[in-house]
């Protein structure tokens, strides 16, 4: 399974792409792509957001999901989804909505 | 220390001005990324793992304690409330919004700063000893070549595209704390047997995949062909360097490929041309006695007093002892030191300082060091000046900010790159490790028998934490998804610069604490006496025992 990321262009803020095509600060609400025809239209979407200036570097991820959770495979991609892995109080896991963190 | 005159406030001001309608344009979407992106790097600006990162010269590692406390306000204003000094001895911000770096650059303009080339494939941040000005084996300040330096190679019209970027080092001391020898450039200040000054030359030391120790070309350059000599060094790198593959682009290479004695006869030949050219950038001797007079040494008047008042103190507080015999160097005027304020509290981030430390140590400077800070490749600050009548007043107030830590050189005091907590570069942590590491070795007894030992961690291959030239040094890379720690042995960044040997099998993020605990207890074991610190215990050794430890039947099988 495959996610689609980005960091926001204004402040880099990381983004994921969500179901209802929004970019979302929380990895929990992004869309999941389950095979290759859905992985192709989640390129196509980041590649015109970046055309369209909202987002830069968008890429697909692996994740799986864990007890409901959508989990990054690479400990990269879990430092993206919640923050410095020395400093709790900083990056998303710091914000009382999102309770995931990478380790 | 430099003021900017008339023509560096118009530069930096008109940089400001372009980056902030190159932004404006990029946001607007007049700009593509792919068109932007290399314009941002000019200006230090980088995409992260989290946001963008501004990186902010720091030239030589020279700070007034007006700037430290617009970094501060930086960190307060922009920023999440701290800042990261580098092995380059410069500042990162990591969480800036782009829509608000031009209104930092503008405000870091006001106390003349910038960002401007601490990114790209251009001339970088000049370093320098960290005790420039103030040591006392010193021949001579090194920052007044650092700063002709700086000037020459601000947007230098042929250097700005080189194959790849270029760092240059400048010591005046025969001790060298400024890691020379792993530099594109290394210059050594020195005089000739007249008492004439100029300059060793080493050229192609670099870290990296393919670490190299510098080659010396001149044992003596006179004081002044810098210019025209360093000219004819990288006119033959930016002929030759190749740029068909980025991995083999660095000077280094270039060296290691030409060989050192052709390299040299290329150089020396281009030195000569441009001699005969009249392109001779040769030093006007009035130009460099005016820069260096920005450099003059602070009024130093006698405070033998201090002599007495230390001895007292000392033994009423064994923390200012420990703190005395760690982060207190020995000055060229007797009455007064430098001071290591350690960036490394035990368990801390290596190199992290809170805005309010930031403003509390500028408040220490201007009272009690002329004004004057440095920014230390160990990612430490240092005071340069203080009368020893001072110490124990700057080590109060140290203490009262979290800053009184005494372990410079220490096990504890590590270097490490900023790794996969921040960097897109990253395959592994290394803030975590030095964590652990720091943590573990934290007692200051433990520490103090252990000696002087440098261990340097970088998060991949790059090795912006110099694991390289670590006595102990320590590599994460990514093995099958997880992070894996190399160990390297015997690396070392001073006049006897080598580069480090891998030990063998890297360790998982549970293990490394412990092998390194493994390393440090063989020494121990080993080491002759007390006076035998680990780099030479284990230059005398070799990495037999330290093998035999870490991995047993399994070393003698190999």
């Amino acid at each position: 399974m495959k996610i689609l990321t980005a960091n926001r262009l204004v402040d880099g803020e990381v983004v994921w792409l969500a179901r209802d095509r929004s970019w979302a600060e929380g990895i929990h609400v992004a869309d999941l792509a389950r095979d290759a025809d859905a992985e192709a239209r989640l390129e196509a979407i980041g590649a015109q957001a970046m055309r369209d200036n909202q987002v830069v570097d968008a890429n697909l991820v692996d994740v799986e999901l864990v007890n409901g959770a959508i989990v990054p495979i690479r400990l990269r991609e879990r430092i993206r989804a919640a923050g410095p892995t020395n400093r709790r109080d900083l990056g998303k896991q710091a914000r009382a909505n999102v309770t995931h963190v990478a380790t | 220390m430099y003021r900017y005159d008339e023509f560096d406030h118009a530069f930096v001001a008109a940089r400001v001005a372009e980056f902030r309608d190159q932004a404006e344009r990029r946001l607007s979407g007049e700009l593509t990324e792919d068109q932007f992106k290399p314009l941002r790097l000019m200006n230090g600006v980088y995409l992260q793992l989290h946001a963008y990162m501004l990186r902010i010269a720091v030239p030589y590692g020279t700070l007034s304690s007006k700037q430290l406390r617009m970094l501060a306000h930086i960190a307060r204003t922009y920023d999440k409330g701290y800042g990261h000094f580098t092995t380059r001895q410069n500042i990162q911000f990591n969480w800036p919004a782009l829509k608000d770096i031009p209104d930092i650059l503008e405000e870091l303009a006001s106390v003349e700063m910038h960002a401007i080339q601490t990114s790209g494939n251009c001339i970088r941040n000049v370093t320098a000893d960290h005790f420039a000005g103030a040591a006392a084996d010193e021949v001579a300040d090194p920052r007044p070549y650092a700063e002709i330096l700086r000037q020459w190679s601000s947007v230098h019209p042929e250097f700005s595209y080189l194959p790849r970027k270029f760092k240059i080092a400048v010591t005046g001391a025969e001790r060298d704390r400024a890691a020379i020898q792993t530099h594109d450039i290394g210059l050594h200040v020195k005089k000739d047997a007249g008492g004439n000054l100029g300059f060793a030359v080493y050229v192609g030391g670099g870290q990296g995949r393919t670490p190299m120790v510098a080659k010396k070309i001149r044992d003596f350059l006179p004081e002044e062909d810098l210019l025209t000599y360093t000219t004819a060094i990288l006119r033959v790198y930016n002929l030759h360097g190749r740029r068909d593959n980025k991995y083999k682009a660095r000077i280094k290479i270039l060296v290691h490929e030409t060989g050192t004695e052709e390299l040299t006869r290329q150089v020396e030949a281009e030195f000569r041309a441009l001699k005969a050219a009249g392109e001779d950038l040769k030093l006007p001797d009035a130009d460099v006695r005016a820069i260096e007079r920005y450099f003059a040494p602070p009024r130093l008047v006698e405070r033998a007093e201090g002599w007495g008042a230390v001895a007292a103190e000392r033994k009423a507080d064994a923390g200012f002892d420990a703190w005395l015999r760690r982060n207190v160097t020995e000055h060229r005027h007797p009455d007064y030191a430098s001071v290591t304020i350690s960036l490394k509290g035990i368990g801390e981030v290596p190199g992290d300082a809170t805005d309010a430390q930031m403003d509390a140590v500028a408040d220490i400077a201007e009272q009690y060091a002329f004004d004057e800070l440095r920014v230390s490749h160990e990612q430490n600050l240092i005071l340069p000046h203080v009368a020893r009548a001072d110490l124990k007043a700057v080590y109060d107030a140290l203490v009262a900010i979290g800053l009184a830590t005494p372990n410079a050189g220490l096990v504890t005091d590590i270097i490490a790159c900023p790794g996969l907590d921040y960097c897109a570069l990253a395959n592994a942590r290394s803030i975590s490790v030095a964590q652990e590491i720091s943590t573990r070795f934290g007692s200051q007894d433990r520490q103090e028998e252990i000696g002087d030992l440098k261990i340097k961690i970088s998060g991949c291959i790059n090795a912006c934490g110099h694991h390289h030239v670590g006595h102990i040094g320590i590599l994460g890379v990514e093995k099958k998804g997880t992070e894996l720690y190399q160990i390297t042995l015997g690396g070392s960044a001073d006049e006897n610069t080598s580069i480090g040997e891998i030990v063998g099998r890297g360790f998982s993020a549970e293990e490394i604490t412990n092998a390194i605990e493994t390393v440090v207890e063989t020494y121990l074991a080993h080491r002759t006496s007390r006076d035998e610190d680990f780099l030479a215990a284990y230059r005398r050794l070799g990495a037999a025992p330290f093998k035999e430890a870490l991995y047993g039947t399994e070393a003698r099988a190999a």
